[in-house]
Parts: C-alpha cells; structure tokens; sequence
C-alpha cells in the first residue's frame, strides 16, 4: 500500500534526579537504599522524596538488607528495540525482609531452577553501560 | 443525575489497516454511528476521543482535531483521554458524565488507534514504556507481555492454573472471531497451536497475546429527554459505571494473581446499576493476553478467585454457558486498537441488547438484557467497568 515517510524523530530526555541521588549514589557504592518518611514512618521502595501517605516531605535514607524471596517472575524473549544487546533476562518481583517489594532481574540461576518463594539476595550494580541498577541474585 | 443511553453505534474493520490514514479511519466508524442514531454531525455537542498513540505510534498529535474536521465535526467540544488501553472507556465515561450531569444532551465517546505505521519493534518498545518507565523499564526493559506474565506465573502458582488452560481462552476467542466479520484474526486455532507457538515473556507464548492492530469504534450517547425526541426505537441504557486505579510501580502491588483495579471498579458498578454478577447476560471483558480474562472473571466475581480455569474447562464462558465472555473474539481475536478497544466492547454490547448480533449464531440468548463491558489500562494501572441494560 503506498505511504509517505515521516521526517524522522529521535528522542531523548533528561530525567531530573536531585531528589534522589542519594539513591543512585549508594548503587555506585554498593548499597541499594529505601526511604523512610519521617512523620508517618512508611517505608518506600522505590525511594521517594515526598510521602504520599502523610505528604511530608522530610524522609530518611535507610539501607535494605538484602534478603529477599521471589514472589513471581517472567523470563523475557522477545526484547523492546533498547534491550536488543541484551540476551534474554528474568524479571522478578522479590519481597524484601522488611516488607518492601523490588522489581529487578534475576540472575546467575538457570530458568529451570527459578521457583516462586526461593530465598534470593539484593545486589547493587554497575550495569555494562554504565547504568546504576541492582539486581537478585541466589542466596 | 439524568438517564443516559447509547442510541447510536459504528466499528470499523479491525486489522492491518495501511489502506486508510487515521482520519479516514475515523470516518468509517463516525459515519454508520450518526446513521444509527439518526443525527446528524451538527447534533453533537462534545467528542471525547479516547487514544494513545499520538504522535508516536502515528503522526497526528491532534487525532480529535484532525479526526473532527474530516468528519464534519469541527465546532464540537473535543478532548483527547487517555486512560492506556482503556482509553475508550475514559473516553465514554467523559461523554456520559457531561449529559448525566445535565450539562449536554447529545455527545459522542470514539476511540481510535493505529499501531502498524511503526514498525514492531518500536511498537514494542512503546507499549512495553506504558507502565513505569524510571522503575521498571529503563533498567529492566519490561514489555507488556511480560507484565501479565509475571501475573500468569503468580496465578499457576497459587491455583494451579495451566497453559492449557490459558490456551483454551485464546481457541474461544478465536473461534468467534472467525465468525465475526470485523474481527482481525479470522482463523480458528487449536490449543496445540498455542502450546507450540514461540515464547514471547513466560509463560506467555504469542498466542497467548493479542495482536496490533488498527481500528475505530463511535459510541453516540443520548438524554432520556432526547432519545423520547428523537423517537429511538431500542435506546440502551447506561445503569452504572464503576472506576479505580492501580499503584504505577509493580512492586508496590498486594498480590499478582489478581488485579485490585478491576475487583474495585466491578464491585462500583454492580453497585451503582443494582446488579449482581450472576444477572449478567453477555459480556466483554479485557483479554490482552489470555491470563488478563482468566482474571476478570474472578476479579468481576463471575466465579471466586482461583477458579476461573474451571469455567474454562466447563466451557461456561461460551454462548450457551453460564456467563458467554467475548463472543465477538475479544481483544485476542478481534483485535486491539488500543484507545479503540474500549468503544467497541460498548458497540457490540450494544448490538447483543438489540439482539442484532451479526451473524445469528454469535447472539446470545438474553434473559435480563444485561450486558458488562471490563476495560482494564495498562497493567489493571486503570480500570473501568460500565453496565448496560435494554
């Protein structure tokens, strides 16, 4: 069918992160950190600079233990046009023993071996692109 | 608060549509709509057009403006909603709320989409953002698929619930898609076919999954003043709309079995329309991938949680079953023009009221004339449930 090609588009934005560059920070230096608000004592995961549950906006940076368990997961064949370079990952939601839930790969475990309640640990790393992240990995 | 009704009703053919830019798409769904209802574009005081692709999957930022002038409607009111996929929903709640208010008489809710002027992987890309972009995309590079997946994995664990299961949806709805002219996917499939089709985030393999697709759905909306003037022989009514929300973060999320957003906004509207789940005659719910119906079932409360395999297996989510789901093919089969989707379960709701079900063999036999259209956005992110009764 005939079409014409739009001029093309490529987009980049600069996500502000002042807020939380304690956050970002600490994963540089191996710690992956939640927030605590101040008045109403709700832990955060992912950090926030506001809480939403009282609105203060006075919180705490508080290092996560890193012990966690697996509450669901998904292996991920077929990758967005960004995560090209990257071979298939497992994405896993893991419950932290504080309470706090963390969406992250899982690696260093074949697929066949990844179970629904296995104990997993929280590591931050420096991913190859140089991108700050954090990552499950077995206990 | 005033009576409302849908009093006129257009679908476009779903599918690959690069025959068609977005605005003559949009009129090919406006223009049976007016001729249903028996108005004309001057009658229609407000167009809420529900969409997401703006300017990105297609060209148009402006889909309302350009939609509205090319068919006769500029000079009308217009907003664009965005709700993700339940976009068209945002879109009829807007134009219902403005007559149920009593500030309108005559308003149209449209919904439109075209995802095939990009190609797929940036068609992947872009609804694989559509969740948290900074938490969950950036360094993890989820798609959509893989957001049902990690509650397909949550529900096997939890009850059991097999592939074969999950593929049983998928042969359902395909096999009324085949008999529904408008529908995208056309072809019936065996439960082996899904078995065996490629793992796309598992346990979700492609047929699991609904397809991209283009498409258009106009939904007219009247007064009860104005259906009377306008001597509207089957004006469907709108007894209640229920709505809420799910947390943007996955992880911040109670339990992955189930989606809270959709158990909230069923729960509001049986109890806005005076209805139990057990009255209803039809209805359509938000199959994007084949876990995603398994879900509505349990969370509309059509069965309690964890048994929705069984109403699969017992087949009593067929015509002639105890609560027929999809029969026009659903999202899988007759497709999923995202903004779009959300006016079509209204559409062919609407014609199942009418018993006017094109061809007869996909009408269900009605007993309350009841009908429940469950539109989920995003990840049960949004979620809007609207009952309608003849």
């Amino acid at each position: 069918m005939p079409t014409i090609k739009t001029r093309p588009l490529t987009l980049v934005q600069e996500i502000p992160i002042s807020k939380t560059s304690k956050f970002w920070d600490g994963l540089k230096e191996g710690k992956v950190y939640a927030t605590k608000c101040l008045k109403c004592g709700k832990l955060y995961f992912p950090p926030v600079a506001d809480c939403s549950n009282c609105r203060s906006s006075e919180v705490e940076w508080v290092e996560l233990s890193n012990e966690a368990e697996i509450e669901t997961y998904t292996h991920v064949v077929v990758r967005p046009g960004s995560f090209q370079h990257f071979k298939p990952y497992t994405v896993a939601i893991g419950k932290l023993k504080e309470g706090v839930k963390v969406l992250a790969w899982l690696t260093g475990v074949k697929l066949s071996e990844v179970k629904t309640g296995m104990k997993v640990k929280l590591i931050a790393k420096v991913a190859q692109d140089g991108n700050p992240t954090y990552e499950f990995v077995p206990s | 608060m005033r009576k409302v009704a849908v009093i006129g009703v257009g679908n476009t053919k779903f599918g690959v549509r690069n025959d068609v830019n977005l605005t003559e798409l949009a009129f090919e769904a406006v223009k049976p709509s007016l001729e249903d209802a028996g108005v004309d574009t001057k009658d229609i005081q407000f167009m809420a057009l529900g969409t997401i692709g703006a300017g990105a999957w297609y060209e148009e930022p402006l889909p309302a403006v350009v939609a509205a002038e090319y068919c006769g409607l500029t000079g009308a009111g217009l907003v664009r909603c965005e709700a993700a996929c339940a976009s068209g929903s945002a879109a009829f709640l807007t134009a219902y709320s403005a007559i149920a208010s009593g500030q309108m008489d005559v308003t149209m809710a449209f919904g439109i989409e075209k995802m095939r002027e990009v190609d797929t992987l940036t068609a992947v890309e872009l609804i694989g953002r559509g969740g948290y972009y900074l938490w969950e995309f950036h360094n993890f590079g989820l798609t959509f698929p893989g957001y049902y997946a990690l509650h397909a994995t949550a529900h096997m664990a939890k009850y059991g619930t097999t592939e074969e299961d999950l593929a049983k949806v998928a042969v359902k709805n395909h096999k009324y898609g085949a008999m529904n002219p408008i529908a995208h996917l056309q072809n019936k499939i065996t439960v082996d076919d899904v078995l065996s089709s490629m793992v796309i985030a598992s346990p979700l393999k492609l047929y699991d999954c609904c397809p991209i697709t283009d498409g258009a759905s106009s939904i007219i909306l009247a007064s009860e003043e104005k259906v009377r003037e306008l001597k509207i022989d089957t004006p469907i009514w709108v007894a209640g709309i229920g709505y809420s929300s799910g947390t943007a973060n996955l992880s911040r999320r109670l339990r992955y079995s189930s989606l809270e957003a959709g158990v909230a906004a069923g729960q509001m509207a049986y109890k806005t329309a005076g209805v139990r789940p057990d009255q209803i005659d039809v209805a359509e719910v938000h199959d994007c991938f084949t876990i995603a119906e398994i879900m509505a079932y349990e969370d509309l409360g059509f069965c309690k949680p964890g048994e929705g395999p069984k109403l699969v297996r017992e087949g009593q989510n067929e015509i002639g079953g105890k609560i027929p789901v999809n029969v026009d093919g659903g999202l899988k089969a007759k497709g999923h023009p995202i903004g779009a989707t959300g006016c079509s379960m209204i559409y062919e709701l609407t014609r199942q009221l009418r018993e006017e079900a094109v061809p007869r063999e996909r009408q269900v036999p009605m007993k309350n004339y009841i009908g429940l259209a469950h539109n989920v956005g995003g990840t049960g992110h949004y979620c809007y449930v609207t009952i309608l009764k003849r």
